[in-house]
């Protein structure tokens, strides 16, 4: 999991700043030769602004993540599914501290980053801002939203910029194990007793229109990002990515029993892409702009996570600080 | 060999590690930094395999199965120190208690490596080496944070003092101490403490930290089901899922 560029925050600033337009060539013709650009070449300064938004943005989800699933770790029903999911919500931080690193190679320290996560000035994928409120909520999460994420994951790792793709390349092969993990948790859901099956398909009404959403707006709306895909920042498209998921995920929903809350999904044979029930996108600007059901509580935990392990942070920095004993 | 004696010894270090386990699992996506956050989730993910492991060993002697003695035990049937299944607290209190406690398993296990009953010393050798990890994570970070600044030394000190009645309680003697010893099974919790004391000296004179008296009473009860309020707390939150209907797959 988690992100991988889908955190769709309108870009602000596309304007290309004066590029020397030999150096700009150069950059431009090894990108078409299927070059890396590493982190000490010449780079256009919108591609690195582009690729700190977005990096940032993938690690922000990675650790805002952690949050619904994390809070199953201590519930999770038996030993099998207590470990795997540890195991799981640690890769995803993992995937982080990662991820961290390589937007630290274009300049942006990882303190600073979570500064401005915290002040609200940078998004994370926006599925996150959903409650998980049962345990079929946090296999549902475990196995689809990790799917969606690893279909933008994949197209991403092609990318152009190196530290990126290489963080994508690893971060994949774990993912794969999560998809597997989650995929088993939802077969004996879907195939258990009566109340198992019936919180499965709840989880599952609850959560397709954010899935939907999940992949961003429709690319006929959605921000115009041509010299990106030049540059290979983002590799496909919105519509491409959503489509290449229910290709691939909803055989695998319906062979399990459940029932996709859209009657209009269906694929369509002659042009082979899928059709369903435009998701409503007024919610999905509600939610991006900070207004979802969990915008607040999954920053106000991190607040004060960051806040409580404030006092650990200095003291590794600046041991000699003076430390004045509350009165109270 | 007594198998009464066995169990006893078995599920005590079986509920040691699987509440201490739940208790570290609990720093995930909360850690002071991100490295803490994984570091405290990996030692939840050892502790918690620990504790399966040695109530598979439990099972071997005719107890149930794994999940049903994790997840439908009621408190007073768990044998864990009390140390281990305190809350939290801020990341000063754990740090102390994840050093009390690793610390002194590190040891225990250590000689139950070389346990008359066969199948925990081949476990104990295994586990034995994960734990070196968990100490050396706890030794690295109370010497330096134990030699930080002002507040890290405060804090740090605070939550040793506080910790320390709870984490003498880890030796509480068993009533079958005597025949354990006997027959070679297991050393005795009087030995261990013994080494307990030299081993967490030595690191805590590296540090600004003054160790609190050995002599202080220690909090005993743990392993006789004797518990805080704050275990009946995580084991209900821990088989929420699981007790909707305990014969269901999950």
């Amino acid at each position: 999991m988690y992100g991988g560029g889908n955190t769709f925050d309108p870009i602000t600033d596309t304007k290309q700043a004066t590029e020397d337009p030999q150096k700009l060539q150069e950059f431009e013709a090894r990108i078409e030769r299927g070059e890396k650009i590493e982190p000490s070449d010449w780079m256009p300064d919108l591609y690195r602004k582009q690729l700190i938004r977005m990096i940032e943005q993938h690690a922000h989800s990675e650790i805002i993540g952690a949050l619904p699933e994390g809070t199953w770790i201590t519930r999770a029903p038996g030993f099998k599914r207590k470990l795997a999911l540890m195991a799981k919500v640690q890769d995803e931080v993992g995937h982080a501290q990662l991820l961290y690193a390589a937007a630290e190679t274009l300049g942006k320290s990882r303190e600073q980053m979570i500064d401005d996560l915290l002040e609200g000035k940078s998004k994370y994928s926006n599925i996150f801002n959903y409650p998980a409120f049962t345990w079929a909520d946090a296999c549902f999460i475990s196995w689809l939203v990790d799917a969606g994420a690893i279909v933008n994951q994949l197209a991403n790792s092609k990318g152009s910029y190196g530290p990126y793709c290489r963080a994508l390349e690893r971060i994949c092969v774990e993912e794969s194990f999560h998809l597997k993990y989650g995929h088993h948790c939802v077969i004996h859901l879907a195939t258990g007793t009566d109340i198992q099956r019936k919180m499965m398909q709840e989880a599952l009404n609850r959560w397709w229109e954010p899935m939907m959403h999940f992949f961003g707006p429709p690319d006929k709306v959605s921000v115009h990002t041509e010299v990106l895909m030049k540059w290979k920042v983002k590799m496909s498209s919105n519509d491409q990515c959503r489509n290449q998921f229910l290709d691939m995920y909803v055989p695998k929903i319906l062979e399990l029993g459940l029932t996709i809350p859209d009657p209009l999904l269906r694929k369509n044979p002659e042009t082979e892409q899928w059709e369903y029930t435009e998701p409503d996108w007024e919610v999905f600007k509600k939610v991006i702009n900070g207004d979802g059901p969990c915008n607040e509580e999954r920053l106000a935990v991190r607040r004060v996570a960051e806040a409580r392990g404030k006092w650990v942070r200095q003291a590794l920095l600046k041991p000699k600080t003076e430390y004045v004993t509350p009165l109270a | 060999m007594n198998t009464d004696a066995i169990k006893e010894l078995l599920y005590k270090i079986a509920d040691d590690q699987l509440i201490i386990g739940h208790r570290n699992s609990e720093w995930t996506g909360m850690g002071p930094i991100l490295e803490e956050d994984i570091a405290f989730s990996s030692m939840a993910q050892d502790k918690i395999g620990q504790s399966y492991a040695l109530y598979q060993l439990l099972h071997d002697l005719g107890e149930d199965e794994p999940d049903q003695v994790a997840f439908m035990r009621k408190a007073n049937q768990f044998k864990n120190s009390q140390l281990t299944e305190l809350p939290n607290g801020e990341y000063d209190y754990s740090l102390l208690r994840h050093f009390l406690f690793d610390t002194a398993e590190s040891i225990r296990f250590e000689f139950l490596a070389q346990s008359a009953y066969s199948p925990l010393a081949l476990l104990a050798k295994k586990i034995q080496g994960e734990l070196r990890y968990h100490t050396m994570h706890a030794n690295t970070w109370i010497k330096q944070l134990g030699n930080a600044n002002q507040e890290s030394i405060l804090r740090l000190q605070a939550s040793l003092d506080q910790l320390f009645p709870f984490a003498l309680g880890i030796f509480e003697p068993s009533p079958f101490e005597n025949v354990l010893i006997e027959e070679k099974i297991f050393v005795g919790e009087k030995v261990i403490m013994q080494k307990w004391q030299e081993q967490i000296a030595k690191i805590l004179n590296a540090t600004e930290l003054l160790i609190p008296s050995f002599s202080e009473p220690a909090i005993y009860g743990g392993r006789f089901g004797h518990h805080t309020e704050h275990l009946t707390l995580l084991l209900e939150e821990m088989s929420e899922v699981f007790r909707i209907d305990p014969t269901a797959e999950w």
